[in-house]
Formats: structure tokens, sequence, C-alpha cells
């Protein structure tokens, strides 16, 4: 098992939040935020797409051996992530060029053999037409897998609900006393996500079923593995830039003076710079960096994951001085109240008063900003790629897929479905963080 | 008033040097101009008399902050940290990389960028307070439900999402206005429509929102009851009252972005093929051209400090209870 920088920093975070979100069920005053939180019907939903999301991406984020049979008779090992794995063989199979989503030819007409005679015509794709001869077949495969993908959704939402019900009524307590409308909006998701994760998947194990891109790329594989690049920035981005913001905001506000003075220059300073630009100055130096430095990145994929990381403490270094900001408006607030000064006047050290009176006062609005900014990130993941400073060209991700189809909207018929898809997922992903902090808002901030 | 003012530009001056230090460091001592000059002939293998030569040529041979081998002043004015970065504060922004004057360059450019920028904001901004102000108005109603969902989804969209959907429906399909590109004078009308229209259908999911929430948080005020409690109608309520009292915040948000409008929009312009400045910054990255880099940055971050001065005038012109130079 193999980890690079982006896959330990993302797999920490997650298990961190995690435990953080265990503890705070535990404690009565938060535990009545998160039973607002699951009332909500909308919240419930967007929260269980979100998950599927970051279940890919962790899926992604593990790199294990796997051993594929060849077609020799030999065994061949290759180091691929879980996510690969369940998708193999797509990520290695290539088509020429272009084909339409289910398509079982491809999108341009070439010279090809047929009964012995050199035509003009429709090649058929190396990946569908090992399966099916016609379209009737492709369309009764279709048709089969949607209505069993429909069964064993039901099934399987079914055993989910009733095995969450069973953890519920045994251990924790009851934390799913959301009203009856909750309930079912979130069986209704469940059922989807089920729906459309069984679909998708038994449907390309034998078709492109969102087409191929323009070197044969299956843009099923590539939109599903930008999920992870979206994710590590989106998530990355944050953990580098709380550190900042949470020390300089806190301490400027708490003690006020000298300290305050030093750090709000700080943060005037740094957002004074534009931040498109200080970003692109930044990425342009690390580039030259990367490119002046071959031997401490090996390998191309270690090279693009120094830049993924790289591009996440850039953007976590130029986007704190906004928490920050409201950190030290925050504590400016708290340290005047009762129980802070009552703390100070029993002899409570500064440190206690930060982390045990200050800190835990903060983390709502901590954590609404930062799955703020999140979606943020994700969107603008695409805008610096398209400007060419962002993920390296390497990396699968949204940014590059479009930046790569920006040309085959102007191509007549048009092809529509690889930036269509990368489109489609990325608003997915924004929307449902964007619900989510609007749910999250009302919840812990009422 | 003037006392007010001048103190503020004296506090600007520290600010500025710590940007002109960060940028500074950023382009000479992350990446020396040795590994500039690498990156610029961009071959396998270079002499190191090449690089002496282009760095000669880009007077990009000087020590970093001091000069030992001169005399006098010349100590420290022959110098990179002075020829390059220091000279930016009296708007010498000296020559591209490329070899072109970038001060001249800026002045031809900025004037697409504002003829994109200027009716984007005045169109977005009327845009974004008439839909706030309507969704207001239907508050706690399925209709505000509504809206604000479609703000929420509008807000994920991504932008390029609607420069590329906006040139595919009205360049390509309806052929009302041209994909791309700019010409000047009266004929520049039907370059820059589309632009805005896109710009100005970005922003509004955010905007609405975020003037929705001042609306509202006006409307429960006392005067807002008073005025009720006279009879005034409730169109004459928002538009009279809340308004005029939401202007604070508003300005807040709104006076800051103006100077940003001359740097005009990275994506924008370089999607709508306008040779603005933002196309211009594009350019410079494609071309690897720290200079004109630096010199934007700075200029940019100039643009932000006038804007936050600004905004402290536009207080005292809106709320009169606000004196500035009296503290």
């Amino acid at each position: 098992m193999t980890l690079l920088g982006t896959d330990w920093c993302l797999l920490s975070v997650l298990s961190v939040s995690a435990i953080l979100i265990v503890i705070s069920v535990q404690k009565e005053h938060t535990r009545v935020s998160w039973k607002r939180l699951l009332a909500k019907p909308i919240a419930v939903s967007a929260g269980i797409v979100f998950l599927c999301f970051l279940a890919v991406g962790i899926l992604d984020s593990i790199h294990l051996n796997w051993s594929y049979p060849e077609n020799s008779g030999e065994v061949q090992i290759r180091n691929q992530t879980i996510l690969e794995h369940i998708l193999y063989p797509l990520g290695t199979v290539y088509e020429k060029t272009y084909s339409a989503p289910f398509a079982l030819k491809a999108f341009n007409q070439e010279i090809i053999i047929k009964q012995g005679k050199l035509v003009q015509g429709y090649p058929a794709l190396k990946y569908s037409s090992a399966r099916f001869k016609n379209k009737q077949e492709r369309n009764q495969f279709i048709e089969m897998t949607v209505l069993k993908a429909v069964g064993v959704a039901v099934l399987l939402t079914g055993l989910i609900i009733l095995l969450l019900r069973l953890i519920f009524s045994l251990g924790v307590g009851r934390v799913r006393e959301g009203t009856r409308q909750a309930q079912r909006f979130s069986i209704l998701t469940v059922f989807l996500c089920v729906f459309v994760i069984i679909a998708s998947y038994c449907l390309s194990r034998h078709l492109h079923i969102l087409g191929t891109g323009k070197i044969g790329q299956d843009i099923f594989y590539y939109t599903i593995k930008s999920i992870r690049t979206g994710l590590v920035i989106g998530i990355l981005t944050t953990l580098f830039m709380l550190p900042f913001a949470l020390i300089f905001g806190v301490c400027a506000g708490y003690f006020g003076g000298l300290i305050d003075d030093v750090i709000q220059y700080l943060y005037t300073t740094l957002s004074s710079i534009p931040g498109v630009l200080l970003i692109t100055a930044s990425v342009l130096s690390m580039q030259t960096y990367i490119a002046n430095h071959p031997l401490q990145f090996p390998t191309l994929a270690q090279s693009a994951d120094a830049r993924l990381m790289a591009l996440c403490l850039i953007l976590g270094v130029t986007s704190w001085t906004s928490l920050c900001r409201i950190l030290r408006a925050e504590a400016l607030k708290w340290r005047e109240i009762d129980f802070v000064q009552a703390a100070k006047v029993l002899g409570s050290s500064s440190l206690t008063i930060l982390c045990k009176h200050l800190l835990p006062n903060m983390i709502p609005i901590i954590i609404i900003t930062l799955v703020l900014d999140f979606s943020f990130l994700v969107l603008a993941e695409a805008v610096l790629s398209y400007v060419g400073v962002g993920v390296s060209p390497l990396t699968i991700s949204w940014g590059n897929m479009i930046n790569g189809a920006r040309l085959e909207l102007a191509r007549d018929p048009i092809i529509w479905w690889p930036m269509g898809a990368a489109f489609l997922l990325m608003f997915i992903l924004v929307l449902t963080s964007n619900l989510l902090v609007d749910a999250l808002r009302d919840a812990f901030e009422p | 008033m003037i006392h007010y003012l001048l103190r503020r530009m004296l506090y600007a001056v520290p600010i500025l040097i710590g940007i002109n230090l960060i940028t500074f460091a950023l382009f000479f001592m992350v990446n020396s101009p040795d590994d500039m000059a690498r990156m610029q002939l961009g071959q396998k293998y270079i002499k190191q008399a090449e690089i002496e030569q282009w760095k000669r040529v880009h007077g990009y041979d000087e020590p970093l902050f001091y000069n030992a081998e001169q005399s006098g002043v010349d100590r420290l004015t022959q110098t990179l940290f002075f020829q390059k970065s220091l000279c930016l504060f009296i708007f010498d922004f000296g020559i591209s990389d490329a070899g072109r004057d970038i001060g001249y360059d800026i002045s031809h450019r900025m004037w697409p960028s504002l003829a994109i920028a200027l009716p984007t904001f005045v169109l977005g901004l009327f845009l974004n307070i008439v839909f706030a102000m309507m969704i207001s108005f239907f508050r706690a109603t399925y209709l505000d439900l509504a809206s604000v969902v479609f703000c929420i989804i509008l807000m994920s969209i991504s932008s390029l999402f609607f420069i590329i959907g906006g040139q595919y429906v009205f360049g390509k399909l309806l052929r009302l206005v041209p994909i791309s590109g700019y010409e000047g004078g009266l004929q520049s009308i039907k370059f820059i429509i589309l632009p805005v229209l896109v710009a100005v259908m970005a922003g509004l999911g955010a905007g609405a929102r975020w003037y929705r929430t001042l609306f509202l948080e006006e409307l429960h005020k006392d005067y807002v009851k008073t005025a009720r409690a006279k009879g005034l109608s409730e169109v004459r309520v928002l538009f009279r009252h809340v308004l005029k009292n939401a202007m604070l915040p508003i300005l807040t948000g709104v006076v800051v972005i103006i100077p940003s409008l001359f740097m005009g929009s990275l994506v924008l312009e370089s999607f709508f093929g306008i040779p603005g400045l933002g196309n211009y910054i594009i350019e410079a990255i494609h071309q690897q051209d720290f200079a004109i880099v630096r010199a934007m940055v700075f200029l940019g971050s100039i643009l932000y400090i006038v804007g936050l001065i600004l905004t402290d005038l536009a207080y005292t012109w809106a709320d009169p209870r606000i004196r500035v130079g009296a503290a």
C-alpha cells in the first residue's frame, strides 16, 4: 500500500473530522444542533449525496497492488487505487477518438473493411462491440440493467434503513428524530444514489456510458476520477488555511495591542493583492521550481501530486485572510463576555481560555466558512486550470476536462459529452455543499 | 476631511511596501533570475554564458539588495530591488521580458476592459438589487423559497458554463452576436453585449442572495414598523426606507469592486477575445513574462487600496451620521 502526499493529507483530514463529528454528537448542546440539521429534508439529501462523493474520493485515495491476468497468460501487477480497480478495465481501454454516449460505433467516419471491400463508414468500438452485435442487443441490455438496478436499489435501500434503525435503537441513542418529511427525503435520496451507482457501474462494464473523448478516453472514468481532485483541492486548502486563520485571528482579537496591529497589517497586505494574481504569481514560481528540480520528483505521478499539493498550499496561504478577519471579530466579541472574564479572574492562563472557552464557541462559524470556501474552491479549480495555473495537465480534473473540450462545441455535429459530464458532476458537488452550508448555518446559528 | 485622506494614504504606504516585498520575494528569491533565464531560453542544454547574456539584455544582472561594486548612492540604486521593484511606486513599469513598454500597453488595454466592466457593474448591481427587493417583497412565501433555491443553483454553476453556454446559444445557434473579438468605437457594442450579459448572470445568484439577507435584516427594524403604521405601501417602504438604510453595507461590498473593474476579468476577456488587461495578464502567464505579472500585481493592489479609501468616503456620503476626520 503506497500513499502519495495528498492521499495522506486527505485521509487524515477526513478521519479527524469524522472523530470530531462523533465527539460532537455525544455532547448534549451540539446534539441539539445536529438534530435540527437532520430534521431538514434538503440538508439530509445534500448530506447523503456529499457522502457519496466523499466515498468515491476516499476509494480513489488508497493505492494497492493488484494483479491482473494478461492475454499472454502472465500476471501483471499494477499499483492502482481501489476505485481504479473497481472500474478496471475502463482506465486502460482507449478507443481511437470521439464516440457518443452508449454508442457502438465511432463518431467519425473512416475507411473500413466491410465484406472484403474498403468503404467509408463508422468503425465499431473496441470496448462495446466485444459484447454487442447490434443496437437491439444493446438496448435490451440497457433495459435489463436498469430494471435490475431498480430492484437491487430497492432491496439495498431497505437493508440500509433497517441497519440504521437497528444501530440507533441499540446503541448511541436516537439521533434520527427528524420529521417524517426528512425521513422520506432521505430514503428517496439513498434510493436514487444507490440506483445511479449500481446502474452506471453495470452499464459501464460493457459500454462507454458517457462516450469517449478526443484521445478515446472513457469520459465516465475521467469524471469519476476528477471527484478526488475536486475534493482534494476543496479539503486540503481548508486544511492549510485553518492554522493561519485560527492562530492569527484568535490571537489578534484576544490579545489586541501590538499583536493585533501586526496581524492586521499582515492580512491587509495579503488581501490587497488581487487573489487571482497572487495565486498566479505563486503558481508560476512553483512551476519554475518543480521544472528546475527534476530530481526531487522522479515520477510523473509524483510531480503531478506535488503540483496539486502546492496548489492547495498556495490557495490556502492566499485565502486565509477572510476567515482570519471573521475570527478576529469573533474573538473581540467573546473576550468581553462574562464567563471569559470570570475565567481570567480565576487565574486561567491565556492558552486555557483560548482553547477551552473561545475556540468551542467559534466552531460553528469556522465550519460554515470552511464549507462555503469548499464550494468556491471547487469552482475556482476549473477557472485556474483554464488560465493555465491550475493542477498539472496530467492530473485528471474537471478543470482540465473543460479546458480540453473547449473547441469541441464548435464542431458540427457538436460533441457535448466531455464538457457536459464535467459540468454536471461539478455542479452536483458544489450544489450539495452550498445546500449544506445553508442548512448548517440555520442549524448551528439559530 | 483632507487630514483623514492624508492619514489613510500614509497608512497605505507600509502596505504597499509589504506588497512590493512579497512580489519581489516571489519573483526574485524563490526563482532566481537564472531560473527565469533558463525558462525563457527553454532549450535543453544551456550554457552559463547564454544565461548571463539573457540577464544582461533584460537587466537582471544586478545583485538583489546591495551592490558592492558601485560607489555612493549607486550601491543601493544599481540593484534588482531598486530597479525592478521600487520603480513601480512612481508607476514606471519598465520593459516587459518580450521587450515592450508595459506602461504603454496598460494605457491602451484598459479601455476595452472598462467597456466591459462598467456596464457589467451597473447592470449587475441594478438587477441584483431589484431581484433581491422582489424576493424580500414576497418573503416567507413559496416564491421566496423558490427564488433562494434558484439563487443557490445559479451560484453552483461554474462561470465557465455561462460563458461557453452563452457563446454557444447566442453566438453559434442564434447567430445574434459574434462569438469573440473586439473592435473600437461604436462597433464594439455587439462584441460587448454578450460578455456583459454572461458576467451579470454569473454574479446574480450570489449577489441577490446577499442583498436579500441585508434587506431582511433591515425589515425587522423598528423604523419599518413605523413606516407601515403610517400607512405607507410595502413597495414604498422597501424602496424608500429599506433601500436607503441598507445602502451602507451595499456600499461596503460595491466600492471595493470599482477599481478592480479596471483590471477586467481574466477568464471573460480571454474567452471573448477582448484585448483588455485581463487578457494581457493571461497572455503574460502563458508566455511566462514575469515583468508584466509583477506590474499587474502591483497595479491591482494599489487599486484595491484606493477602493478601500473610496469606501470610507462613500460612507460619509450615504450616512451623514458618520464623520470621518473627527476621530
